[in-house]
């Protein structure tokens, strides 16, 4: 009942977050919507997403602001709304029929397929020694997977220091 | 005041009062990542929003010659070398992670800690660095 109530405050607040011309006031419901998602894990029995997802959401939305708030936007309307608003109208039911058809493939909510999954959750403890049996699974059984996502971490910060280093800018201007 | 730049006095206080709780809750974080909720990504990203706390409450010539963008660089990338080493160390043997005794101490439980400080490390001072990139290159536009 309480997951209903935070999805369907979730769900208002990303279409305000859309809806809003003011930038900020967009970035302000955005983190509500963040906030919602944050308790929704935490009443899903998952305490180690809902504080990755709070701290990262925190992060992003004062990256966001500090990017953001010289240099408001403003709305693009011109005078093709027949064209867009049908276009948009068939996406929408292209993507409600294919998740319709995903979806019912898809084993029930919380009664996932533990075919992998079994033997982490059965042996876990005892080959590690580790409480936190998500934080087990991820950095020993999963290692590989935490690897990548680490490598595409440090692809991120690399490329985001070739792309504002002076050198190549003083250069361009001679 | 001597100092003009950043935010009011009160945001000042108050920044210099929980900057360093912050950090140290990230800290226990990481370290207490295999026993309690949290680890090595989620303690970094908190030790990363409490560097970009200070920044943010007192400009960003705070930090002064103490941390430039090579250093943050050089640590981000040791980070991620130890968290390659202990990620590939697969490769080598026939099992991935030395076993540890089932418990629920800090130290007892095998390589796990390690894993969870390397990726502290290139988490935290990874995303500190975005941070900074991005402040530098806002102010270099605005001249």
């Amino acid at each position: 009942m309480e997951l209903h109530l935070i999805l369907i405050f979730m769900i208002i607040a990303a279409i305000v977050a859309v809806v809003m011309k003011d930038l900020i006031s967009s970035l302000i419901a955005l983190s509500a919507a963040g906030l919602g998602l944050s308790l929704a894990f935490l009443i899903l029995k998952a305490p180690n997403l809902a504080i990755t997802q709070l701290v990262v959401e925190i992060l992003v939305i004062i990256i966001l602001i500090r990017a953001t708030i010289r240099r408001d936007l403003p709305r693009v309307i011109d005078g093709r709304w027949v064209f867009n608003t049908s276009a948009t109208l068939l996406f929408i039911a292209c993507f409600l029929v294919f998740g319709y058809l995903a979806l019912k493939e898809l084993p029930d909510f919380g009664e996932p397929a533990m075919r992998a999954s079994a033997g982490y959750i059965l042996s876990g403890f005892e080959k590690t020694g580790a409480g936190n049996i998500v934080n087990a699974i991820t950095s020993s059984f999963r290692s590989y997977d935490a690897l990548g996502e680490a490598a595409v971490l440090f692809a991120a910060i690399i490329g985001l220091l070739a792309i504002t280093r002076k050198a190549g800018r003083v250069r361009h201007e001679k | 005041m001597k100092n003009e730049t950043g935010m009011t006095l009160i945001v000042k206080t108050v920044t210099r009062l929980t900057t360093g709780l912050i950090m140290i809750y990230g800290i226990y974080i990481i370290l207490h990542g295999h026993v309690s909720p949290g680890g090595g990504f989620a303690g970094g990203v908190i030790i990363a929003l409490s560097l970009i706390h200070l920044v943010l409450a007192f400009g960003k010539d705070v930090l002064g010659r103490k941390f430039t963008i090579e250093r943050g660089v050089f640590l981000m990338s040791l980070g991620a070398l130890v968290y390659l080493v202990y990620s590939a160390a697969g490769f080598m043997g026939k099992r991935q992670i030395p076993e540890g005794a089932a418990g629920s101490g800090i130290f007892n439980t095998g390589l796990i800690p390690l894993g969870d400080i390397s990726l502290g490390l290139l988490t935290g001072i990874g995303l500190f660095v975005i941070f900074m990139l991005l402040v530098s290159l806002a102010d270099r536009e605005e001249k």
